[in-house]
């Protein structure tokens, strides 16, 4: 028997911690990501105008993806180790067969046709970049050495740029950024992080040479706006009066004119937070983003409490990327950040971010649950 | 590489690891509260603005049209009524199949294909849930037609709306007047506003006239819009408050009977009652169908009216400007009382023509073989023009223009109806002003029998005539005599000016003007006794006839037309009973030839219907 599952307090009883703990479930963490997709069904029946079918074929995602996110738990730590390197260079081959032969979806190339279902081999690439990092730059004592903190930065940057080619801003920063979140983890001095936040700040102007134009014009439309209030400020503009019309308490559940009269674009997916601003007001987002806080709380936990620097790293970059992903979103929808398409996670509609992110947290449980304790 | 480094110390590592998660912990929380300022920031301390802002996305404020206020005649009859108009609107989004649709009205309503195009394309620019007009004013038939065809036809319905009718059709189209489209020259006199969900002003007469009483309140409803415009649901409603309704002084059998007795003749028949300054009538010939206007006329209908040699939009009763001709010696008479140049009794001795002293021009009298011996009363009930040369030229100019302003000759009467001639009052003053030449004596002379310069609108001879009839009374003409708010029954009075009265010198001067104007009728040789039979009052009244200056010899008319363009214009002036006034009626029948066979008869049927008698030939 697993020395995890004997319970102090009551070694010998029944609970559903145990219950849930023998099929590598963690409770508190399962327990946050129910409640948060339960409000975003709530909220997407409203945002989806009241749609049943919409509801319904979320409720599906959500299923497949919390079965995935029980067998992914259910590999040990340990394998996700062995088989990283494979995963990577399998997600690479796939980002370079989307750039090949990809299907082609509002101007950009995510998707692999596999009959079956559409797969964005960027979606896998979330899982593969920070696992891959993890592993290498915990084969040796950390922190790691500069040659090897340069491959690991590559292994980072290939993907990233493919997917920032296909073109996915979004997607692409994201997994820069889990990357990234494992090297800083991993202990690297502070000088080095401070030159590359100097040298990246340097290579903007180059980034903005290589941006498409519809990227280089949400970064103008993101510093003003009004400049272009029908065109692509209109998003901004209409969230942003959607969030204050909410004000102190919110308009109610179903209430909201930004989103029902069909102001607001994107409303169930992208911008889905502005309808929880305009319908549940300034109250409603704080308790939503303390739940994202605590069920990032619980992963950092995780991570603190990891056996292996390799599931330290892991869970600690699974967890703060999640974090990311709210900032990014809610940054964007408030007008902090210029507009990126990045979902809610876990609320707006939309399957493949659904399975990546309850797989990352199945890998947060995986690592918690195959503990091994030392006896008292 | 020492084995020391080699060999992992779990120990040193966590600590490394969990120091820089207590950090990103840290950092997070930071831009979670920067986050959670921003939403703070838009929230509550911009709350009110994006509200405001929210609530402008959302909420459209549509205009209710008010319902224009009713005109009717003294008697309550409706002259102006908004009935309703069926039109055939398209809603495009409830069309299934657009093209089989217009082809298959098209093919009901027998319409060119060249007209079904010019829909296609306006269709397609417009929203698709606005509804489109394909067709106003059906006829019954129509409806019918379409009703049997309608399933064919989802998405087009027939559609009531109300709209401006005139049930007497041309009889007061010059006086009421009609609506129109509003078009930009109305948009710059109107406050837009008060025009929001309104098509139609009045153009013309009463309806623009009275276009502030009539036209009413627009009403306001609120409405939820979403972001495609689509109306959701109704937030409140301020209804539109009708416009009043308009009590006229004008009688419609009396105008039907004046219209009807100047008959073929172009002109103007004008009623008032003299003590109010009511008209009673006022007939404008050629007329036309107001109800043309309405719903916007055609162009060809349109450029018929206004081409025409007829001129049938012209209203001459207020803008036509005829020589009074004989019609102005009352007035003369009255001049020379007053002023003290002639008495009841002075003679003049008419031999058929009169020369100015040292002048070798004759001026002709009517009768070439002269009236003899005139006085006054005879002079008038004559009509003998020697007098009044005579007397003009005694009179002079100055003294004759500024006496005959008192009856308003040459000045707007004030009537209550747009665009007023003033007429033409000839002065020295004015020649020199317009023409910059001097006032020669015979143009006085001239003057002394209403030609030359001299110009009266019918309305300015028939206010001239009340002001006779009141023995110096003058109130100015009001068509308009009450208002009555919308869902009321108390008529509201509209206000005429005080009357005012004129100075004179004697009483006596107006009685020996009106006994002579009685001799025109009642006298053994008054140059209207022909009408003067089968009555139990007495009419006073004055004949006219007046030369034709200035007709244009169109070349595109043959002779028979042309000759009769050049017959004399006929005039008549009467008031009765000539004791105690109760109507005044003043007759042109443009080249009627004689006051006296033409004009006087028109006014004598007006007489006898106001006073209900049954002519007796």
């Amino acid at each position: 028997m697993n020395s995890y599952l004997i319970d102090h307090r009551n070694p010998q009883g029944w609970s559903l911690t145990k219950a849930l703990a023998t099929i590598h479930i963690d409770a508190l963490l399962f327990m946050g990501l129910l409640i948060l997709m339960s409000a975003g069904l709530m909220i997407l029946y409203s945002a989806g105008d009241q749609s049943f079918s919409l509801m319904i074929r979320q409720l599906i995602r959500i299923s497949a993806a919390l079965f995935i996110m029980l067998i992914i738990a259910n590999i040990h730590p340990d394998r996700m180790r062995d088989s990283s390197y494979w995963l990577y260079g399998a997600g690479l081959l796939l980002l370079v067969a989307v750039l090949a032969f990809g299907h082609e979806g509002k101007g950009a190339q995510r998707w692999l046709d596999l009959k079956l279902f559409r797969f964005q081999p960027s979606e896998l690439m979330k899982l593969a970049v920070p696992i891959l990092v993890a592993a290498y730059l915990a084969e040796r004592p950390l922190a790691p050495t500069v040659m090897r903190l340069i491959v690991g930065m590559i292994m980072i940057i290939v993907p990233s740029l493919l997917i920032a080619k296909q073109p996915d801003l979004g997607t692409s920063l994201l997994i820069a950024s889990s990357g990234l979140i494992v090297i800083f983890l991993s202990g690297i001095s502070w000088r080095i992080i401070i030159g590359f936040i100097i040298s990246c700040t340097s290579a903007l102007p180059v980034l903005w040479y290589v941006m498409h134009d519809y990227q280089k014009q949400r970064v103008l439309t993101f510093l003003n706006p009004e400049s272009d209030p029908l065109g692509s400020g209109y998003h901004i503009i209409q969230s942003k009066i959607a969030i204050g019309g909410g004000g102190l308490f919110g308009r109610g559940w179903l209430e909201g004119t930004q989103s029902h009269l069909a102001f607001l674009p994107e409303r169930s997916t992208d911008f889905i937070f502005a309808v929880i601003a305009e319908e549940f007001g300034l109250f409603g987002v704080a308790l939503l983003l303390g739940l994202y806080l605590l069920i990032a709380a619980r992963g950092v936990y995780i991570a603190s409490q990891a056996q292996t620097s390799f599931a330290r790293l892991l869970a600690g970059s699974i967890s703060l990327t999640f974090l990311v992903y709210v900032f990014v979103n809610v940054g964007m929808v408030t007008g902090l950040l210029p507009v990126v398409g990045v979902p809610l996670p876990l609320v707006s509609y939309g399957g493949t971010s659904m399975v990546t992110l309850l797989a990352g947290f199945g890998i947060l449980m995986s690592i918690h649950t195959h503990r091994r304790m030392m006896t008292p | 590489m020492s084995t020391k480094f080699t060999l992992k110390d779990h120990f040193t590592e966590g600590r490394i690891v969990n120091d820089r998660l207590i950090f990103s912990v840290l950092f997070a929380g930071l831009l979670f509260a920067v986050v959670m300022v921003r939403l703070a920031v838009l929230q509550v301390v911009e709350h009110e603005h994006f509200d405001s802002l929210a609530d402008r996305n959302r909420v459209d404020i549509l205009p209710l049209g008010p319902q224009r206020g009713l005109i009717y005649d003294r008697n309550g009859i409706v002259l102006a009524e908004n009935i309703p108009s069926f039109s055939l609107e398209i809603t495009p989004e409830n069309v299934p199949d657009m093209e089989s649709t217009l082809t298959e009205l098209g093919r009901l309503f027998a319409m060119p294909d060249l007209e079904l195009e010019e829909i296609r394309e306006q269709i397609k620019k417009q929203r698709r849930f606005r509804q489109f007009t394909f067709r106003q004013r059906l006829t019954e038939q129509e409806v019918a037609l379409f009703s049997v065809n309608r399933h064919k036809l989802p998405g087009v319905d027939v559609v009531g709306r109300l709209i401006r009718h005139y049930p007497q059709g041309a009889l007061f189209a010059h006086t009421v007047g009609y609506v129109g489209r509003i078009n930009e020259r109305d948009q710059k006199s109107i406050d837009l506003q008060d025009y929001k969900g309104t098509l139609q002003i009045g153009k013309t007469g009463i309806e623009k006239q009275y276009e502030d009483l009539l036209h009413g309140t627009v009403g306001l409803q609120k409405v939820e819009t979403n972001v495609q415009g689509r109306i959701i649901r109704e937030l409140e409603n301020n209804p539109a408050i009708s416009g009043k309704d308009l009590f006229l002084n004008l009688d419609v059998n009396l105008q039907r009977v004046a219209a009807d007795a100047l008959g073929e003749y172009n002109g103007a028949v004008v009623a008032i009652e003299p003590k109010t300054g009511a008209v009673l009538a006022m007939v404008s010939k050629p007329d036309y169908d107001p109800n043309l206007f309405v719903l916007g006329i055609s162009t060809k209908d349109y450029g018929e009216l206004r081409d025409s040699v007829e001129m049938p939009l012209f209203n001459r009763s207020l803008r036509g400007r005829y020589p009074p001709g004989s019609t102005l010696k009352p007035f003369v008479a009255l001049a020379g009382l007053e002023l003290g140049v002639v008495t009841e009794q002075t003679e003049s001795f008419c031999p058929g023509w009169f020369k100015l002293p040292g002048q070798d021009h004759k001026y002709r009298c009517w009768k070439h073989s002269g009236h003899g011996h005139v006085d006054l009363k005879k002079s008038i009930a004559q009509s003998c023009d020697i007098y009044f040369y005579d007397l003009a030229n005694a009179l002079g100019i100055d003294r004759l223009h500024s006496f005959l302003d008192l009856f308003d000759f040459g000045q707007k009467t004030g009537i209550d109806l747009p665009s007023e001639s003033k007429g033409l009052s000839p002065s020295r003053e004015w020649k020199r002003a317009t023409r910059n030449q001097a006032w020669y004596p015979g143009e006085t002379v001239i003057s002394g029998i209403g030609q030359g310069f001299n110009q009266t609108t019918p309305i300015q001879l028939a206010h001239a005539t009340a002001v006779l009839a009141m023995r110096g009374v003058t109130v100015p003409p009001q068509v308009a005599r009450a208002t009555r708010s919308s869902g009321q029954s108390e008529l509201e009075l509209l206000n005429n000016e005080s009357a005012e009265t004129l100075p004179m010198e004697s009483s006596r001067h107006w009685e020996a003007i009106i006994d002579s104007m009685v001799e025109v009728i009642h006298g053994t040789r008054g140059t209207a006794r022909h009408i003067g039979k089968g009555l139990d009052f007495e009419i006073a009244g004055k004949t006219g006839t007046a030369q034709v200056f200035g007709i244009k010899q169109d070349e595109k008319y043959d002779a028979e037309t042309l000759a009769k363009k050049l017959h004399d214009h006929a005039l008549f002036i009467a008031f009765a009973p000539a004791d105690a006034p109760e109507i005044v009626v003043a007759v042109v029948a443009e080249n009627g030839g004689s006051g006296s066979r033409t004009a006087a008869p028109i006014a004598r049927k007006v007489i006898d219907q106001y006073f209900g008698i049954t002519p007796s030939e």
